[in-house]
């Protein structure tokens, strides 16, 4: 258990600019410039992983965490100290990398084995692993085009974890797909650290780092700011997300690709974004603030009856809540080609920490199944996080009124 | 270069199924698929064929067939759509494979050989059906095989110096693939393919012979269509810049790696 696997010492990276592509040639050539701009987007960056550990790397967009995974795996060079590690390094951030949209699963499978650097005769023996634990059926023999990104996601992350890693890098990809193929996946990871894989996992998602890990570091504007138990420094994100949240006001974002739509197109939902109560744009909401779901919605031709319905999901795709305007009564009825319409729903967020997806269906009827006109996954991601209220698990706030007092022998006495 | 080879070695299946799938999603989605590589040459040859064999055809003594001006120009065309193929994909081949070489750890140099490789499958095709044509013109140049494998790798390593040089140079400088588009057909009818080198002027005889490929395309003129020796001492001048290029590439390349990937 004590062998070190993973050693990052003092690493840095500087993107330069050159302001001229020939001064870039020159420098290769041993010629320096004074014109050279260097921008660190990581410094100093020092730690160590041990064998079998799992360590969470936390911080915000941009903070450099992507970098750092590049640097380790060996895409990116560093440009000041270096990375030594110990055995194979296989990384999720690789789902689907390269694969071919005219090949089928297996030939991409095949070759992209080839890629990892596995010999033949390892391939040969691994496919059928890959095969069953992808579970897409006959689809496995057709052509990649023909998959769902689902589907993608469960080929690509069969083929990286198919044989077990020294070092197994998790990161954001794992959000995506379905909540059966998720679980799946952690089972899998689960058990390749029971055999001994290090892990390192990258993730917003404080329930994973909590759960898997037994450390944590963090990374703040190219810095390691905290590096200790997942408890301490997930305080310490949390922090510096109500401080980022308190200063800065930002329009909602849904993860680019992540979205899945279907439907026929004839309402389509033009934006949906989260306020506070103040009518603010948000990301972030507080347990319990009261906050607003916006929709608007512009038909694309003339409809009989139009209902707008909401579904807000766990991070594993379960439903928390959903309803409709069929459900509320407020059906909107013979629609003309063109026409806009907005819907808020107020409410309270009384959810627990973590990040949460809504879903949106218009349809004629409270059922999607009659006239699905558009229903879209995803289609928009807000993270709840407890900035003002006592600490508490789960995934529901409800606040309790608690009364505690002590009981003395006496007043049991003066009762009866 | 001990490394280097070691790793290209190592990774020779992925090499290999590489140039395969690079064939097999070519035929995945149009009804002919790799069939236009051979066709579009073909369509070229029999295009020039049809505009200039009067004017061309009394220019070639020699041979007595009245597809000589043919044979002439599919010789010329083996030479420079294989030569034209490895420089053009070489050009773009690191930033066509950018995202890849952002997340996946491999060795970058099996890039440039996935390139050389399927373009040499591509041109053995290629010439499977020059032969072929040949036969049904009458033309039957059989000592010329023997010379085939020679050229053809001479062209390829000449090619692929040259494009890898340029493809490097790509990465940070986007301009140079489009530049080079422009003097790749330049370059095409500055070579003698469609026309004979014995129009020339004189005086330009000597200028035109600093062109590498006026000795490449000539060795397959030689061979394939009068039966003759190609000319050593040009080829041998070729291979010489050919290994220039391909040390100067490769130095290049060493250099350019670490900062290849922050541009891409």
């Amino acid at each position: 258990m004590s062998g070190v696997v993973l050693q990052v010492e003092n690493v840095g990276k500087s993107f330069r600019e050159y302001g001229s592509e020939w001064r870039r040639f020159g420098s290769w050539f041993g010629k320096h410039s004074s014109k050279i701009k260097e921008h660190w987007v990581l410094r100093n960056i020092s730690f160590v992983v041990r064998e079998g550990e799992a360590v969470g790397i936390v911080g915000q967009n941009g903070a450099g965490k992507s970098t750092l995974l590049k640097i380790i795996t060996g895409t990116l060079g560093a440009t000041e100290g270096n990375v030594r590690a110990r055995g194979r390094i296989a990384a999720i951030l690789e789902l689907g990398m390269g694969f071919n949209q005219d090949l089928t699963g297996r030939q991409n499978v095949e070759h992209s084995a080839g890629l990892m650097g596995f010999s033949r005769s390892e391939i040969q023996r691994l496919v059928p692993e890959i095969e069953a634990f992808a579970e897409v059926g006959e689809y496995f023999d057709e052509p990649m085009r023909t998959y769902s990104s689902g589907m993608q996601m469960r080929v690509a992350f069969s083929l990286a974890t198919a044989s077990r890693p020294d070092v197994l890098i998790v990161d954001e990809a794992l959000s995506v797909g379905d909540a059966y193929f998720i679980h799946k996946c952690f089972k899998r990871i689960r058990e390749f650290r029971e055999q001994g894989t290090t892990l390192l996992i990258v993730s917003h998602d404080k329930s994973a780092v909590q759960s898997l890990c037994d450390r944590a570091v963090m990374i703040d504007k190219g810095r390691l700011v905290a590096d200790g138990t997942p408890q301490q420094v997930l305080d310490l994100y949390n922090a510096l997300i109500a401080e980022k949240e308190n200063s800065t006001v930002r329009q909602s974002q849904v993860a680019e690709g992540a979205a899945t739509v279907s439907g026929t197109g004839e309402a389509v939902v033009d934006k949906i974004w989260l306020e506070d109560g103040n009518g603010k744009p948000i990301e972030y909401v507080g347990v319990g603030d009261q906050a607003q779901l916006v929709i608007r919605i512009t038909a694309k031709s003339d409809l009989h009856k139009l209902v707008v319905g909401y579904m807000i999901r766990d991070r594993l795709g379960q439903a928390i809540f959903g309803t409709n305007t069929f459900y509320t009564e407020q059906v909107i009825e013979s629609v003309t080609c063109g026409d806009s319409y907005e819907l808020r729903a107020s409410f309270a967020m009384n959810l627990g920490v973590g990040t949460y997806s809504v879903s949106v269906a218009l349809s004629s009827t409270e059922s999607h199944l009659v006239d699905n006109y558009e229903w879209r996954d995803l289609a928009l991601i807000f993270t709840v996080a407890n900035t003002q209220r006592a600490p508490f698990v789960g995934m529901a706030w409800m606040p309790p009124k608690v009364t505690l007092c002590a009981i003395h022998s006496e007043d049991i006495r003066g009762m009866g | 270069m001990k490394d280097m080879f070691q790793a290209i070695w190592n990774y020779r299946h992925f090499i290999f199924s590489s140039i395969r799938n690079d064939l097999r999603s070519r035929f995945a989605r149009s009804k002919l698929g790799a069939l236009w590589m051979i066709l579009q040459p073909l369509a070229q040859v029999a295009i020039y064929s049809l505009v200039l064999s009067r004017i061309m055809a009394a220019k070639l003594p020699g041979i007595d067939s009245p597809y000589a001006y043919s044979i002439y120009l599919l010789a010329g065309m083996q030479a420079w759509s294989l030569f034209n193929e490895i420089v053009t994909r070489s050009l773009t081949v690191f930033v066509e494979n950018g995202s890849m070489l952002k997340k996946i750890v491999f060795p970058r140099v099996c890039l440039p050989i996935i390139t050389v490789g399927s373009a040499l499958v591509n041109n053995v095709f290629l010439f499977g059906v020059m032969i072929v044509v040949f036969a049904l013109l009458g033309h039957f140049p059989a000592a010329a095989l023997l010379w085939m494998p020679l050229l053809m790798f001479t062209t390829a390593a000449f090619s692929l110096g040259l494009g890898l040089l340029l493809g490097v140079l790509n990465v940070f400088i986007r301009d140079v693939a489009q530049f080079m588009m422009v003097v790749m057909q330049l370059w095409f009818w500055l070579t003698p393919v469609v026309y004979m080198a014995s129009i020339v002027p004189v005086r330009l005889h000597a200028l035109m012979q600093l062109n590498p490929m006026y000795w490449i395309v000539s060795g397959y003129q030689e061979t394939l269509v009068y039966g003759r020796n190609p000319d050593f001492a040009g080829l041998a001048s070729v291979t010489v810049v050919a290994i220039v290029l391909l040390a100067l590439s490769l130095l290049l390349f060493r250099k350019a790696a670490p900062d290849m990937v922050d541009v891409l």
